[in-house]
């Protein structure tokens, strides 16, 4: 099979010119409500994310000026408590899964050469329920409480322990919208990744199997995979709160004999499988960005699918390190530890896959990259945190410490984000065929980089000083002000830097240079389409036989299908010259 | 157009991935299985454990019949999608009405069952941990029993319509996917609810 | 620039020693604490060793491998390297072994904190946590008192260890002096046990560690480790029933008439309420409003006036009585020490 991927030139140019031809803004409204296009799709899960993003890191930043110093009074314990779960719920729910699965959207039908989704109309369902999930969450604020005017948003912790979300704990309404919303993003989440599986198995160019299929679509279909098993135990578990909220149902009611463990458990059973449901699309993105900046084939491909697959199936059962401090009992706990820190091999591996594909190439700085490799650098820490805490007696120590929260923190903001950011850099060109400008790319970069460390690396002292997380003031004499007040400077430094990238983004739509169909020299197939590409993407399926189609197109003396026989095959140059 | 050709590695081999629709369903099922999965080991946990009657043992009486009904079910609905795979649309209507039929009884009969419980017995969902528990495991599975009759009903009436073709077959394979799931689960949910609950 | 400012951290706390931080994990005074501590220098050697193995490769890689504008193959690529077997095994193998490590030095102090030895004199303490404040009750010794817990001090010779037997009357909560041990749940119909021994004489603090509510931020806690007299003193004064002093007749009265009787345990009067701390003995303790203020007539007055005054969410309500009636009762309830 001969790779044949038709390069549709005729459009090319036209694509950005066309933005001259104005069109009433309802009509551009009418389009985007009504489109079933993954790729818009897929930027309206961005835009919505990036949207929350800014409300959840503004709710972040109060948290912050709050716990500056001891015994501060800017906000009410009522209204800080709303505050970290709205801030995690947001993270989580709103702005991790749309953000990641708008990359999806957008990228995995370009990737594997098809034209859209396997379900474009289940596509736009999921998309705008979990849209209306995050609406309603936020209509919290109005209406929580279920009284005249006195709204109020959920209070009881993102990961909502039974029995304090009883309507004894929890009078009013707030709990009901958290409930409600997360029940309908979770079917979104179920929908979507449905769709990203069926679209991955079923929808490939002709010659892309399995084993050609690039990084990025494979650790999707972990992600996706994932999803399903994760987020059906959620889904379950805010069933039954909602019976026992409005039919009276006892299922985490301990008064009637019901269990607050089983809870945690359920929880948990979906709560940590999400960790790596969000981060294996940070590593899809790293997969990609990673070897073309340093101008190298990923190394030990095969090996880096087995390790997510791997991590895939570990992840379902580690939930119960998250309950060291329950009492489960010792020989239980010895059982999670040791899951926990089996997981901390496959991880490895990848991160070792990813210095090997780094050494001998020729590493290019980019913005994009110079994320990535921030990610690299601060993914290897979070880990080490991560083995800290899955050794039990440990975490008694640093369970619900600042210890923790810096530790997810460094998952969520200095891996997850970072790897965000690069994508960002990576795929702006292609989204709008402009390039974001290198040089506020760069102070973006470097603000952010500082204001995390700031922020984070100091945000695990005061854990180790003994402060329990979600306290809304503290005691003057632990001696935590002073890391207190360094984490709050750096989250503002962040906040500067978050709106720079924000404004890059404003101003190179209009104003950056243009991109052209492959800006960055690339291998994978949505290289070979325009930029931004048509909304059929391909004028013709394409065709591929190796990993990499357009290196092959690029280098027809010496094209990567010659090498696909096992993984340790290295280039004919470098036998021939032995 | 561009095109760049290389020299090929190979004769023209076939390219058929499998059938969106059915992945899409396996997927479907597992998220669904995952979810009663998270309600049965509920209903296990607390077996037992209610602070007050009635129990299981006092008030539950084995569904044989509408079981039957049920897992037969998924046989006509098998043999629905095979004769329309042969282009026989009659005998798919016949089979489907069937199919429609046996999940109805299946219905009545869980109907009926809560009927007994709540007004012979009083047991309601906030008796105990035992209603909390059968009533949501048993009513969800009930509620992808209605869902599952509305789409076959649904089908039968595109059948009865004669607008059910043979290429048509692969979407009501799916649709019987569905309904095989709904009838596994429920051979699960009989063997923990009346077996090993009583 | 920031590679190691977290680790310099922990060096800067380490070395403050433990008469700075309170609540300081890395100044343990009590056998769990310490053991914990030792395994936690083991965990924080070997992560710290492959930061270092990592971040040294990672630097030398970006460094080697830069692209170079000007060399004279700039326009070329790299060799293409595909992956290696032996390689992609030795970085599995590695790494496994290092777990196996980890996994059993961890397994040793779990058994041997969870599963630890019970001496047939060691004393039982039952903690009931409260949204937002500490029931404890000494069921051997006929003692029932709140947010203060006394324990005697464990001679290593001799160990003297408390078991905490812990449950919840309302939501989770999570029992955590970190000089003593790690943090145990106490959850709602479910019982935890755990062990403390402090070693030195002393006032050892700590929090709820488990968010349960509007003031779970000043839910602390204060242990008094007691040396053998000052616990047997302890003991004997809070066994003895509560202070009838006819000078403050007068805010008892207003005490007994009024709703704090339906929340609040007073030995030998009318008070049996169980909802709010026992104050049987209530002027002998340092501090009111579970830790959060000094025991003295101005804050307790300001207390009863309105709880919200030092912790708003308190479940206890404002008892609306006026000025007059709060200085009785403000001096009753000091009187009972």
């Amino acid at each position: 099979m001969a790779t044949h991927i038709p390069f549709d030139q005729a459009h090319a140019p036209e694509e950005i010119g066309d933005k001259t031809q104005r069109k009433l803004w309802l009509e551009v409204l009418h389009e985007w409500v009504t489109t079933v296009d993954h790729k818009k799709i897929g930027m309206m899960y961005i835009g919505y994310a990036l949207f929350f993003l800014v409300v959840a890191g503004f709710e972040a930043l109060l948290m912050r000026i709050q716990l500056a110093v001891p015994n501060n009074s800017f906000v009410s314990p009522e209204v800080f408590n709303g505050l970290f779960t709205m801030h995690g719920t947001t993270m989580v729910f709103f702005v991790g899964m749309p953000i990641l699965f708008g990359f999806g959207n957008y990228l995995i039908p370009l990737m594997i050469g098809a034209r859209d989704m396997a379900f474009p109309r289940l596509n736009a369902f999921s998309f705008w329920i979990s849209a209306f999930g995050g609406i309603l969450l936020y209509y919290s604020y109005i209406g929580g409480s279920g009284l005249y005017g006195a709204g109020s948003a959920p209070d009881v912790g993102w990961f909502a322990y039974a029995p304090l979300t009883a309507k004894v704990f929890s009078p009013g309404h707030s709990t009901d919208y958290w409930t409600l919303s997360l029940l309908l993003t979770g079917i979104g989440t179920i929908g979507t990744a449905l769709n990203i599986v069926a679209t991955i198995i079923s929808m490939r160019c002709p010659g892309m199997k399995m084993s050609r299929l690039p990084l990025l679509p494979w650790l999707y279909l972990v992600t996706s995979g994932l999803t399903f098993v994760a987020v059906g135990p959620l889904t379950a578990a805010q069933i039954m709160l909602m019976l026992d909220r409005y039919l009276g149902s006892h299922f985490f009611d301990t008064q009637a004999g019901g269990s607050a463990v089983l809870w945690m458990h359920f929880f948990w059973i979906f709560g940590h499988p999400e960790v790596y449901i969000l981060v294996l699309p940070a590593f899809a993105f790293a997969n990609e960005i990673i070897p073309v900046f340093s101008r190298k084939a990923i190394f030990g491909y095969p090996a880096m699918v087995a390790a997510s697959v791997g991590i895939g199936f570990v992840s379902l059962s580690v939930w119960a390190h998250h309950m060291f401090t329950v009492g489960l009992g010792a020989a239980e706990n010895t059982f999670f530890v040791l899951a926990t820190m089996a997981i901390s091999v496959p991880t490895g591996i990848k991160i070792f896959n990813w210095l090997a594909t780094l050494w001998g190439g020729k590493i290019q700085f980019t913005s994009s990259m110079m994320f990535a490799i921030a990610f690299l650098f601060q993914f290897l820490i979070a880990g080490l945190t991560g083995i800290m805490l899955s050794v039990a007696p440990f975490d008694w120590q640093l369970g619900n410490s600042y210890f923790v929260v810096a530790h997810f923190h460094y998952v969520l903001v200095g891996a997850i984000l970072f790897m965000l950011f690069s994508a960002f850099y990576y795929w702006y060109p292609k989204m709008t065929g402009r390039m974001l400008s290198e040089k506020l790319g760069k102070w973006h970069f470097w603000l952010f980089l500082i204001g995390f460390h700031l922020t984070f690396d100091f945000m695990h002292v005061p854990g180790l000083l003994g402060m329990p997380r979600r306290i809304y003031t503290y005691e003057a004499d632990r001696g935590w002000m002073i890391w207190n007040m360094i984490i709050s400077s750096g989250a503002l430094v962040q906040a500067v830097a978050t709106l720079l990238f924000v404004y890059n983004m404003v101003w190179s739509y209009f104003k950056g240079p243009v991109a052209g169909p492959d800006p960055w020299d690339a291998w994978t197939l949505e290289w070979a389409t325009p930029s931004p590409p048509p909304s059929y993407n391909f004028a013709e399926t394409p065709e591929v036989s190796s990993r990499r189609p357009l290196w092959d197109l690029k280098h027809p003396d010496d094209p990567d299908s010659d090498y696909e026989i096992g993984p340790s095959h290295r280039r004919r140059a470098k036998e021939e010259s032995a | 157009m561009s095109d760049v050709a290389v020299a090929p590695s190979g004769a023209n081999v076939a390219w058929n991935p499998p059938a969106r629709g059915i992945v899409g369903m396996v997927c479907l099922i597992l998220a669904e299985a995952s979810i009663f999965i998270i309600f049965i080991v509920a209903y296990i946990y607390y077996i037992g454990k209610s602070l007050n009657g009635p129990t299981p043992k006092d008030v539950l009486s084995l569904p044989i019949f509408t079981s039957i009904c049920l897992l037969s079910s998924s046989l006509t609905v098998h043999a629905a999608v095979s004769a329309l795979r042969r282009g026989r649309q009659r005998l798919c209507s016949l089979w489907l009405a069937a199919t429609v039929l046996l999940g109805g009884i299946f219905l009545a009969g869980t109907a009926h069952e809560w009927y007994d419980l709540i007004y012979n017995h009083g047991l309601t969902i906030s008796t105990n941990l035992f209603g909390t528990t059968f009533y949501s495991l048993v009513g969800l599975h009930a509620s992808h029993v209605v869902v599952g009759l509305i789409m076959l009903s649904l089908a039968l009436w595109f059948s009865l319509r004669g607008q059910m073709h043979h290429h048509h077959s692969e979407k009501l394979e799916v649709l019987s996917l569905y309904w095989h799931f709904v009838d596994a689960v429920w051979v699960v949910v009989f063997l923990v609810v009346y077996v090993l609950g009583r | 620039m920031f590679l190691s400012q977290g680790w310099r951290g922990i060096a800067a706390i380490m070395l403050s020693g433990p008469g700075a931080d309170p609540t300081n994990i890395f100044a343990p005074a009590g056998t769990p604490a310490h053991s914990i501590f030792s395994l936690s220098l083991l965990v924080l050697s070997v992560t710290g060793a492959i930061f270092l193995g990592v971040t040294g490769t990672l630097i030398y890689v970006l460094v080697r491998y830069r692209m170079r504008k000007n060399s004279p193959d700039a326009d070329q690529e790299p060799p293409q390297i595909y992956g290696s077997n032996q390689i992609e095994l030795s970085w599995t193998v590695i790494p496994i072994l290092i777990v196996v490590m980890l996994f059993l030095a961890t397994t040793r102090v779990i058994y041997t904190t969870e599963n630890a030895r019970r001496p047939k004199d060691a004393l039982n303490v039952t903690v009931v946590a409260h949204q937002f404040w500490w029931e404890y009750r000494y069921p051997s010794l006929g003692i029932v008192t709140a947010n203060e817990l006394h324990v005697p001090i464990s001679d290593p010779k001799h160990p003297m260890p408390t078991y905490l037997t812990m449950s919840s009357a309302d939501v989770d909560h999570s029992f955590w002096v970190p000089r003593l041990a790690g943090k145990t749940d106490l959850i709602p119909n479910k019982v935890n046990t755990m062990w403390i021994d402090p070693q030195q004489p002393g006032l050892y603090l700590g929090q709820c560690a488990q968010y349960c509510g509007v003031q779970h931020a000043k839910m602390l806690i204060r242990v008094y480790a007691d040396t053998p007299q000052q616990f047997a003193a302890w003991v004997a004064n809070q066994q003895r029933p509560a202070v009838d002093d006819t000078a403050v007749a007068e805010g008892r009265e207003v005490f007994m008439h009024n709703a704090c009787i339906s929340c609040h345990t007073i030995d030998g009067t009318v008070a049996t309420g169980r909802f709010g701390p026992n104050l049987t003995h209530v002027g002998s303790r340092d501090t009111i409003a579970s830790g959060s203020v000094a025991n003295n007539p101005a804050n307790l007055r300001r207390f009863i006036e309105d709880p919200a005054n030092f912790k708003p969410g308190a479940l206890m309500p404002p008892m609306h009585l006026d000025s007059h009636d709060l200085d009785a009762v403000t001096a009753y309830l000091t009187s009972l020490k």
